[in-house]
């Protein structure tokens, strides 16, 4: 299976956020590679080898990722992890849009033709939760949107893709080819199953290690680049962020003197008993 | 919370990026994989026995070195392995720098193409576990009045001795031991089960808890000829393997330092007497500030110290200086960071305790803080004061 998957980086979530004006102060920014693209990178991985037997690969990962030159440190910690090669197309956050984003890697796609395209269900920093289904719609193929599991099924030919919605966990079978955006419990132990790696096997939770050797030889693995331009994509951002502010200082909590207390404000004010 | 580092003057810029994926994976997999259990392992003082196994497959065992499954890494990216395990535990860190610069190293610097292909990769993925035997119950400072001895009668080698302070030493598949022949030391290698060899773990240590520390007992040991290692040549191939095990402290201290400052300075904040926090008071910035500037300029010479050794150029008396100058930074940090905990720092419930009591190991093994000292006396002065 050849699968594409976009990867974005973004700030340190963990890192106290400054603003200038209506944009993140970048200066002094920990970037790291969004979470939810890492869980992608490892069901990419996870669809493509046989964890049976050493890992052999059986398929290829192509990471995409829009962004200035920099972003090459992240994208090569996904060679690193496993994937085969990258692809960084050259453009700064404030010139890009959900749209411009799903148009490129649109692009993209057309020139790869990846069985399958997966992304996180959404970047930490923007969380706008929109570049897949876009993509899917553009492309018109089908999609399946916050997986927690995948199963390749029908010979290769259609993925089982579970996903968590209010009522429980509701089980979708797309085609071939497909997008897929992914949530966090699907790099539990036994989210994956390929057909290929034996169907008893659990992985470790969690994205894997970039192992030492990996490191290595992601050094040998190439990051091609690329352009809006190239790609013939219009570069015209249409979203324009209004304002942005920091949500605001949690009040201060109420003390409660006794049980009784208590009971009597979840009752009356929360209403939650 | 994950733990997020200490770099001050921005050193990890001088780092190559492999180095800082190196440095990050590290960094993950002791906050995934040693920080829950180090406290308890320490507490009973037990060597998980899964470790070997989850290091060699990060492959982080004698990453430094070319082939055999290993994964080359530069001498700054094998130091950062170091600094984060120790950030966890000097015991942890103990066991990689053991069986990387002082089993896997000798093997691959001194051993035979088939000792080389028989131990380094099993070695390397952590399946086969290796110590090394130097220092005796009677010569730690002075190893060239050693007593062991590796006799050859007929087509074997007879060892007899005793080696103690050894790390891993009950745990290991191999040991490599020196010991005197007719002519000069040489290096061996012992199969656990070989005839004669037994060994012996030291109890009642409050440091390095969590790693195994032996004797190893020859009586009328039996080897096969070929279990000499054989580019091995006099005192100066275990100094050698010493002082590629000094290089990897030196990083070491830094993360056991670190994780100190750490804990200090969160717990600083956090703590409030006489109505404000403790870090709001002059005498307790002072102690935080004498710990990030003793950290920053270790950072810096193992920096250095680790690209003068890429380029071939790092004489032993420097990295002597290094483990000299970080090893006993990183044990007065710890002291300080127990200090400023007040009685908390006394429990297992945070860590400065524990890397307190495994400093005073790492001050004293593989060349003392005193021989540190005498090595680079001898070198400025042309003087040497031990021998």
């Amino acid at each position: 299976m050849k699968i594409l998957v976009t990867a974005k980086r973004v700030p340190d979530p963990e890192q106290k956020v400054k603003f200038k004006g209506n944009t993140l102060d970048q200066s002094g920014v920990n970037w790291q590679l969004n979470q939810f693209d890492e869980y992608a990178v490892e069901s990419a991985l996870r669809l493509t080898e046989n964890a049976s037997s050493g890992n052999a690969r059986n398929g290829e990962v192509i990471v995409v990722s829009l962004g200035p030159k920099d972003v090459q440190q992240q994208l090569r910690s996904t060679l690193a992890m496993g994937a085969d090669r990258a692809i960084l197309v050259d453009a700064s956050d404030e010139n890009l849009d959900s749209e411009i984003v799903a148009r490129t890697v649109q692009k993209l796609v057309e020139q790869e033709r990846p069985d399958l395209v997966l992304l996180g269900k959404l970047a930490a920093d923007s969380e706008a939760n929109d570049v897949g289904q876009r993509l899917a719609g553009y492309l018109g193929w089908p999609q399946a949107t916050f997986a927690c599991s995948i199963e390749v099924t029908d010979g290769g030919k259609a993925l089982l893709v579970g996903r968590e919605v209010d009522a429980g966990v509701e089980t979708k079978k797309v085609t071939l080819p497909a997008v897929v955006t992914v949530d966090l419990r699907i790099v539990a132990p036994q989210a994956v199953k390929n057909g290929v790696t034996a169907a008893t096997h659990a992985y470790a939770d969690g994205p894997r290690y970039a192992s030492l050797k990996g490191i290595m030889a992601a050094k040998k693995k190439t990051i091609a680049d690329s352009s809006l331009a190239a790609l013939g994509v219009a570069a015209t951002v249409r979203a324009k962020v209004a304002s942005v502010d920091a949500p605001p200082a949690r009040k201060a909590g109420v003390k409660v003197a006794s049980v009784e207390e208590l009971v009597q404000k979840l009752h009356n004010e929360a209403k939650v008993i | 919370m994950p733990f997020s580092g200490l770099d001050y003057y921005n050193v990890e810029d001088l780092y190559s990026d492999e180095e800082r994926q190196v440095m990050q994976t590290l960094r993950r997999f002791v906050d995934d994989e040693i920080m829950p259990s180090i406290g308890r392992h320490f507490r009973a003082g037990t060597f998980d026995p899964a470790w070997p196994r989850r290091l060699g497959e990060l492959g982080a065992l004698g990453a430094s070195l070319k082939g055999y499954g290993c994964a080359g890494l530069s001498p700054v990216g094998y130091g950062l392995i170091m600094q984060e395990l120790e950030r966890g535990d000097s015991g942890v860190r103990s066991f990689a720098s053991v069986q990387g610069s002082l089993v896997m190293y000798p093997i691959f610097a001194f051993g035979s193409e088939a000792q080389k292909d028989r131990w380094l990769p099993k070695m390397a993925r952590g399946e086969a576990i290796g110590c090394f035997g130097l220092s005796e119950p009677d010569f730690g400072s002075n190893p060239a009045g050693m007593r062991c001895s590796a006799k050859r009668v007929g087509d074997k080698w007879i060892l007899n001795g005793e080696k103690r302070w050894i790390t891993s030493g009950s745990i290991a598949d191999v040991a490599v031991v020196w010991a005197k022949t007719e002519d000069k030391i040489r290096g061996f290698l012992v199969e656990r089960g070989a005839k004669g060899f037994s060994t012996r773990n030291i109890e009642g240590k409050f440091s390095l808890r969590a790693s195994v520390t032996s004797e190893l007992i020859f009586e009328d040991c039996e080897l096969p000829l070929d279990a000499v290692l054989p580019g091995s040549s006099g005192l100066r191939s275990p100094l050698e393997c010493l002082s590629q095990a000094r290089f990897g402290i030196s990083f070491g201290a830094i993360g056991a330092a670190m994780a100190c400052y750490d804990e200090a300075l969160n717990y600083t904040r956090e703590r409030a007497q006489f109505g404000k926090p403790l870090a709001s008071h002059q005498l307790v910035q002072q102690k935080l500030v004498d710990m990030l500037q003793a950290i920053t300029q270790a950072q810096l010479m193992v920096w250095r110290i680790g690209r003068l050794k890429e380029a071939g150029r790092a004489r032993p008396q420097q990295i002597s200086l290094c483990k000299r100058n970080n090893v006993k930074m990183a044990l007065k940090c710890a002291r300080t960071a127990r200090e400023l905990l007040g009685a908390s720092g006394i429990t297992d419930a945070y860590q400065c305790g524990r890397h307190m009591c495994n400093l005073e190991s790492v001050y004293t093994y593989e060349g003392t803080d005193h021989i540190q000292t005498l090595i680079v006396g001898q070198d400025i002065t042309g003087i040497s004061a031990f021998q």
